[in-house]
This record gives C-alpha cells, structure tokens and sequence, in this order.
C-alpha cells in the first residue's frame, strides 16, 4: 500500500489489494449499516405497532409535535449530509483545506440538528406534559428517536476527531508534542461545541421567559456568562490549535475514512427521513 | 514486554520519530501481554475455545444438576428458585458461552487459512469481539457471587418471556446481567462477524472464486450475515426491557398499554435465525470432515452451497412457529406453518448430499468421521421431531412440553455438538501438530453417543405423556418416574464421555504424539501448511486453481513449485510479508464496556440511592472505552514485513507505513 501512497492518482472506486476490488472499510462500514438497518427497524416497528393499538386515553400526537421545527431540523440535517459530500470530494482530490472547512459544516450542522431535539424533547416533557413513563406514545417516541441522536451524537463526535485528526503531521516531522496537541484540540473543539449548544439553548429559554428583548439579553448574560466565556476560550484554542504547522498526515490516501464516515453520516439522515415521515408527518394525513 | 521471550525478529521499539511512548506498538509475543495484545487469528480462535469450552463444562455441570434434580419425583435437590437459575443459566450458557464461541473459534482459527489469508480484515477490531465476548460472559455469570436476595444469576428463562422480567415480578438484578451480558454478548458476535464477512469477501487468494469456497467458508459467511441481521432485534428488545425496569417506560407492561406478545415477537426474530447461527457452522464442518474420510469430493456442491444460502433466507420467515399457541389467528398460524415445512426442505437437501457423498466412497472410520456420521444420523432424528412441530395443530399438544427439550438437544447436541466435537479432532493435528490417540477418541464417542441417546431420546414420550418444560419436580403418580431416572442415568454417562473427551484432548495438547503436516491427506488448503501454522500462515500466497485446492496442488507439483517461486519473488521485491503489529487498544475498549455495563446493572427503577457511584461507574467505563478507541485509531494500522528463509524462518523484519 505504502507504494500507492506516492502516487498522485488514486482510483478511489478500485483497491487492488482486496479480491473485489472494494476497500475493506467501505465493505465493512456498508455491512454495519445492514445491521443498523435491523437496529431502526426494530425500533420503528415498535412504534408503528404500538400506534396502530393505542391504549385507551393516550396521548395524541397532533397536539404535541411541531412539525415547524422538526422540518427546519429535518432540512439542516439535510444540508449536513450535503456537507459530508463535499468533504469527501475535497479530500479524494487531496485539497485538505476544504475537506476541514466542509467537516466543519457538517459539524454545525449536526449540532443544530442536535440542539433542535434537547429544545424538542425540553418543550415535549415540560410544555406538553409527554414524558417517558407516562404514556405509550412517549415511551416509543423517546426511544426511537432518542438513539437517532445517539447515532447523529456518535456521528458528531467522529467528525471532531477526523477534523482534528486532520492536523497530525507527517512522519518523519519534529513535532515531539503533536500527540497531546491533538488530545488538547479534541478536547478544545468538543467542549467548545457543547458550550455554544448550551449558549444557544440558554439564548433560547431567555428569550421565551423574558417578553422584552432588552430583558432577555441581560437574563441570557446573566446565566451563561461563564459559557460564554468558555466558548471563547475554547474556540481562540482550537483556532491556535489549527495554525499551519508544517506537512500533515493527512491527504488523498485518507479518503476512504472520510467516506465511511460519510457513509454513516448519510444513513443516519436516511434513518431520519424514515422517521420524519413515519413518526411525524404519518399524524398528518 | 518480557525482553527474553521476544523472538530475535522482533526488536522494533518505535516507528515515527515522533511517536510517543504511549502509542508504540506492543512487540510481546509470548506471556499475559502476548496473548492480551495479539491480533494474530489464530491465538485469537485459540482463545476463543478456550473461554468456550470452560463454560461447555460449567453448562453441562448446571445440566447435570437440572438432571440429577428430576431423577426421581418430588425430589428435593433444588429449590425452585435454584432450578429456574440453573436452567436459565444452562440455556444462556450453552448457546451463547458455549456453542457461539466455538463456532467462532474455528471461524477464526480455520477460514483465512481456508480462503488463503495470512489474517482477518480488521486483525485489531477481532481481538476486541474477543474481549468483549469475554466481559459479556463475565456479567452473566457475575450473580453467581453475590447475594441471591438482591442479586443473584439470571433466572427468567434464556428465552426472558415479558412480563416475567419486569421489576413487578423479578425485582432483583438477575435479569440485569441477563440484559447487560447478552448485549456485550450481542457487539461481540456483530463486531466478529463484520469482520469475517468484510475477510471472506475480500480476503481470498487469487484464484478462490466463490464458488470454490470451501463449504465451510460459505457457512461461515451465511452464519456472519444471520448474526448481522439478528442480533439487532435482540439488542433493542434488550434495550427495551432495561427501559422497562429502569425508566418506568411501558414496552412490555399491561397497565401502560404495553403488550408482552411483542416481546415474544423480538424475541424470536432474533431466536430462530440463532437456532441457523448454531447450526450453519456444523453443517460447514461437516461438509469438510466427510469429503475427506469418504476419499472423494462432496457432492452436489453448489447445492450444499444454496441449501445453506436458503436456510439463511427462510431462517427469518419462521419465528412465529415458536407462538403457535399465542393465537396469531389462522392466516398466520398457515403461513409460518408452511414456511416452516419449507425450511425442511433445503435440509433435507443436505442431508442427501452428505449421503451422496458417502455413496461409493473409501470410507475411514476416524475419530472426527464417527463423530460426523453421529451428527447425519442424530440431527436427521432432531429435524424429524422438528417437522412434527411445523404442523400446528400438533404444536398446540407439544409446546412447553419434554418433546420439544427433546427435539432440540437432539438438533443442538446431536447437531452442534456433535460437529463441532468432530472439528476439534478434525483440526487438532493442524493447530497443535498433535494427533489424538484413536481408541481414547472413539471411545468417548460411543460413550457419548449412547449417553446422549439415554438421556434424549425417553423425553420424546415424557412430553408426549404431558411432562411440561421448566417445572423443577413431579409427583410419583403421573407415570414420568421411570423414563426421568432412564434420563438421569444418561445424562451421567454422557457426563462421563465428555470428561473422556476433554481430558483426552487435555493429555493430547500436552503430551500427544507429533505429526507430520496434512495428517488426513485433506484437500482444503489449511491443510497446505505446516503444524502447528507459523505467525504468518502462508510463505506465499497460494493461487487456487480448483475447488478442492490443496488436492489439486498435491497433484501438479512442478507447476505449483514454479509458480510459488515466482511469487516468492515478487512479493520479497515487494518488500517481504505484510504482518499487522498486536495492539493493546482493542482489550482497553473491552475493559471499559465491560466497567460501564457493570455500572448499568446497578441501575434501580428507584434512582435516588447510590446514584452517584452507580453513574460513576457507568461514566467511568465509557471513558475507558473512549480512550481505548480513541488511541486505537491514533495508533495507526501500520506493520512490519518478514524476511524468510528456505525453511520459513523469519530472517528479518522492518517496520513500514501502511494506509
């Protein structure tokens, strides 16, 4: 393989080494996802069965979904997917630069989408008085989608350390810090996307509870003062964290994790396709 | 770690320059860290039936104890309680501790060397389903040592039927390492069998088409799909039942609007493509043992091939056939009936090409073909009885009852069993370049077959005198005492052909007499290398040019000579053979799933008490587990060529980068 990776044109369609011609990871991630169709399946079956035998005075969903939101977050993961493409472009034609700028994207993006469902399931137990012991329809609901943000979370946190892992530098390179500098990003960038999620939902809650902007502004700084200055902190890390230091370990060769990466990112959207439809809009007909 | 035990070609220290301590690759070969960091398939599989054979013994101990309780009626040996823990526990055991993990031992140990690989696809990634095979079994067992009262071992049937595992009815943590033990079970056997799957599909040496794949192999494939595609459905039902007893959701629980009946239906979508995974690998080592002693190929092989491939199919189509008696309404009732007939048919299949096969052959009477032909005959009385279940109407008479205890140990110890018995002697010469002594081997055959048989075959008219499953005594005057203690006398007797068995094979491993390489004159190629097979499995990678490829090689050997040269070449001008470096990772990950699932089961639907640590735990494992992965992936996947020389010892090694 070692050979392969002077050469400047990589078929990322063929690998000679394997007997089909399909690089291992790609045939490994593509059969993870047949069982993780299983995994959804089981859990969408659940739901359906137990919306097709509703228990006596439960819940109705009408009253409780917004599909206002959920399509906004719907569409955002949408776009994320989108980004994930891009990445894996960029990265097959070797250009690094816009290969961590499209991670990035994705990341965002995976995060509203993420943030849209703590607000959701927040709204759904405190607003609608839907939680996951007392009634069938939250018992399903939570679950189901509560793994599809496992997944989208696990997703999220792949990407953080494929973006950092960007920065490795190249064998042979003097760098003797470079091991505890890509712990420290990891650490910087995770915990500086939690901050702005929880900054965000604060920013939120402020201004539902305080009527007048003015007010909500200063409620919002009030509590998440020390966030914020978090995210700051965080975030000046991971941009000295990113300066260009030199050639990175990172380049055409690494497609194929970007891709399977990319593979999974885009099953879980498809998996909240499926469920959109059939836990959300189904209600509609 | 060990400087002395490191053989003289392994001296790497570090890679990259940079590279810090931490992440250097662990060069021990020999020792505790040897066998904790290996990647190597073969220790791999070797551990694998080790663990596995462990709790063979300890099954069949429970076994035994189940048995001696029954001897005679109103017998007192066990408590009730202790009888349902002993019989759930057998249950769990035997399928997932026992059976799984030897199949995948010979998965691991027998199919590169079968396909011509020098690995698995993901050397690193087999370890860690090692491992995690490991953790799983330590949680299910892990309530022997605690308070019965508040703990105690799984005891709510392997099968867990809702809502007997509810908090309501088994409030203690039994049924907590139950879940928690399965589903470790569950990402052990899904990560192992991605892995064979990816190895089988992309691992084959030139030449090896599918449908020159050992039968073996293709079993193997058939058993990695079903474990892929059916382990989910247990996973989320498992998922949903901690739910159940931890978060006061209603999944399973009547008064929230919950129905038990869905439990039944995850559960069994799962349990019978398991009863194929159980049985699928025998079939593939009994189609290699066969050829062999019979002296000519198999016959019919695409059709032993797409029988096994329709198995896989129809596998997923009959779960219903285990809630006949649930009233599933007639049109169901019909339809799971016929697929169930149906899913006879590609056995039978079977059966007649390893009758074909046998037809007009020379046939050696060995140890490993006495313990084939047992299987033909005894999973042939197991699919008979099976059929019989097919037809609903009857089923409604045999459900819970001994009939059915009796038609699957006759499929599972007659089937299984038996075959996988047969492989430990089949192969034993290959992996330790040891042979078995016949007398002692045959010996414990008979006395296992006619001790299985004791045992066995009197439950078919225990049940269908009405003797019902899962009751732990009887009174004396239901006309079961004497049948019961026939039973009991066998259970011990097949008791003692196993200690036959396993102590011959003890002695063996130790002491046995050496042979030489391809003892049975085989015609697959794990047969083409030496005993016990080297680190590196092939000194080039063979070209396969038939469907029985080491027979074709044995008898055109100029041409294969010249060909292995010209190979031999091209790959040392491609700089040697490409061995992956042993990683510590895979086993650090385990150990954190292993802490985190510990913490889960202490879980209460009550959470204030001792959350904390109970948390903690939990959160602990998971960052164990993290950095496990974390590092696993920061380590790299690099390797070390190996120089040979004309015997095949490794002369040299040097370190290299690999993408």
């Amino acid at each position: 393989m070692s050979s392969h990776a002077a050469t400047a044109t990589i078929d990322h369609h063929h690998d000679p080494t394997t007997a089909t011609g399909i690089p291992n990871k790609k045939l490994l991630m593509w059969a993870f996802l047949a069982s993780d169709c299983m995994f959804f399946g089981t859990l969408i079956s659940t739901h359906l069965i137990y919306r097709l035998h509703p228990p006596a005075g439960g819940l109705d969903p009408k009253v409780i979904f917004s599909p206002e939101l959920t399509s906004f977050s719907t569409f955002i993961l949408l776009m994320s997917s989108l980004m994930m493409a891009l990445a894996v472009t960029a990265i097959q034609k070797g250009n690094v630069k816009s290969c961590r700028w499209s991670l990035l994207t994705t990341i965002f993006f995976g995060l509203i989408f993420l943030g849209c469902q703590v607000y959701e399931f927040n709204h759904f137990v405190h607003e609608k008085h839907m939680t996951i012991s007392n009634s069938l329809l939250g018992t399903t609901f939570y679950t189901l989608t509560g793994t599809h943000g496992c997944h989208v979370a696990i997703g999220v946190l792949w990407l953080t350390l494929m973006y950092v892992r960007s920065f490795k530098p190249a064998a042979g390179s003097t760098q003797r810090t470079w091991f505890s500098h890509q712990l420290l990003h990891a650490v910087a960038l995770l915990g500086g996307l939690l901050l702005v999620l929880k900054v965000t939902l604060g920013l939120v809650h402020a201004l539902q509870i305080e009527p007048a902007f003015g007010a909500a502004l200063g409620h919002f700084l009030k509590a998440e003062f020390l966030a914020l200055a978090g995210v700051l902190v965080a975030l000046g890390a991971c941009v000295w964290f990113s300066r260009p230091r030199g050639p990175v370990d990172f380049n055409v060769t690494h497609a194929i994790d970007v891709e399977s990466m990319g593979l999974y990112w885009h099953f879980v959207d498809i998996v909240w396709i499926v469920i959109f439809t059939v836990v959300y809009l189904l209600e509609y007909l | 770690m060990d400087a002395s035990a490191k053989t003289a070609y392994l001296t790497k220290e570090e890679l990259a320059p940079a590279k810090p301590k931490l992440l250097s690759h662990p060069s021990a070969k020999t020792g505790l860290m040897g066998w904790l960091t290996t990647v190597d398939h073969k220790k791999i599989g070797f551990l694998y039936g080790f663990f596995a054979l462990i709790f063979f013994l300890v099954g069949g101990f429970e076994a035994l104890l189940i048995r001696t309780q029954l001897m005679v009626p109103n017998n007192d040996v066990l408590t009730a309680q202790q009888y349902n823990t002993l019989f759930t526990m057998h249950g769990t055991t035997m399928i997932f501790l026992a059976v799984m993990p030897l199949s995948s031992a010979f998965f691991n140990f027998i199919m590169p060397l079968q396909i011509g690989a020098r690995d698995v696809a993901f050397p690193r990634l087999n370890a860690f389903s090692l491992w995690t095979f490991v953790a799983g079994a330590i949680i299910l067992n892990i309530g022997w040592f605690l308070p019965t009262a508040t703990h105690g071992a799984p005891d709510g049937g392997w099968f867990g039927y809702a809502p007997l595992t509810s908090k309501q009815f088994i409030p203690k943590h039994s049924i907590d390492y139950w879940v928690m033990g399965i589903q470790l079970l569950g990402v052990a056997s899904i990560a192992a069998s991605l892995n064979f799957i990816v190895t089988i599909i992309n691992l084959r040496a030139p030449g090896m088409t599918m449908m020159r794949l050992p039968v073996f192999v293709w079993m193997t494939l058939i058993t990695s799909f079903l474990i892929i595609l059916s382990f989910p459905a247990i996973t989320i039902a498992l998922v949903e039942l901690m739910m159940d007893r931890n978060f006061q959701t209603s999944f399973f629980e009547v008064s929230g609007g919950g129905m038990p009946i869905l439990w039944q239906h995850l559960f069994w979508v799962f349990g019978h493509p398991e009863v194929y995974i159980l049985i699928l690998p025998a079939m593939g080592i009994i189609s290699e043992i066969l050829p062999t002693f019979a002296r000519k190929p198999l016959f019919g092989y695409p059709i032993v091939v797409f029988s096994g491939a329709c198995i896989g199919f129809l596998g997923f189509a009959v779960w219903s056939h285990h809630m006949f008696t649930t009233g599933l309404g007639t049109v169901a009732t019909a339809a799971f009936s016929l697929a169930t007939m149906a899913i006879a048919v590609p056995t039978g299949v079977k059966i007649f090409n390893w009758i074909g096969t046998l037809w007009g052959g020379h046939i050696v009477m060995r140890t490993p073909m006495l313990f084939a032909l047992g299987f033909v005959w005894m999973f042939m009385m197991g699919g008979m009885s099976g059929i019989m279940h097919a037809a609903a109407p009857a089923d409604s008479q045999q459900q819970d009852s001994y009939f059915v205890i009796a038609h699957f140990h006759y499929v599972l110890i007659g089937g299984s069993i038996f075959a996988l018995l047969a492989g430990l002697h089949y192969w034993f010469p290959l992996m330790f370049g040891r042979k078995v002594s016949e007398f002692w081997g045959k010996l414990s055959f008979w006395v296992i077959f006619v001790g299985f048989n004791v045992t066995f075959f009197p439950m078919h008219f225990l049940g269908l005198n009405g003797m019902p499953r899962r009751t732990f005594t009887y009174d004396p005057n239901l006309g079961w005492n004497t049948a019961n203690f026939i039973a009991t006398m066998g259970s011990y007797v097949l008791g003692v052909g196993m200690f036959i068995y396993f102590a011959v094979l003890t002695y063996t491993f130790f002491k046995g007499e050496r042979v030489k390489k391809d003892y049975w004159d085989g015609r697959t190629l794990e047969w083409s290398i030496d005993n016990p097979p080297p680190e590196y499995n092939f000194r080039v990678i063979p070209t396969v040019h038939a469907r029985d490829g080491w027979w074709y090689e044995k008898h055109h050997r100029a041409e294969i000579e010249k060909e292995k040269s010209a190979h031999a070449q091209a790959e040392e001008e491609h700089g040697g053979i490409h061995m992956p470096f042993g990683s510590i990772w895979p086993f650090v990950t385990s150990v954190g799933l292993l802490v985190g699932a510990v913490g889960i089961t202490y879980f209460d639907s009550d959470w204030s008490p001792g959350i904390h640590a109970k948390l903690g735990v939990s959160l602990v494992g998971g960052g164990i587990m993290f950095i496990g992965i974390y590092f696993w992936s920061l380590e790299g996947n690099e390797g070390y060529h190996l120089h040979l020389d004309q015997d095949g010892r490794p002369i040299a090694d040097e370190p290299h980068a690999k993408h």
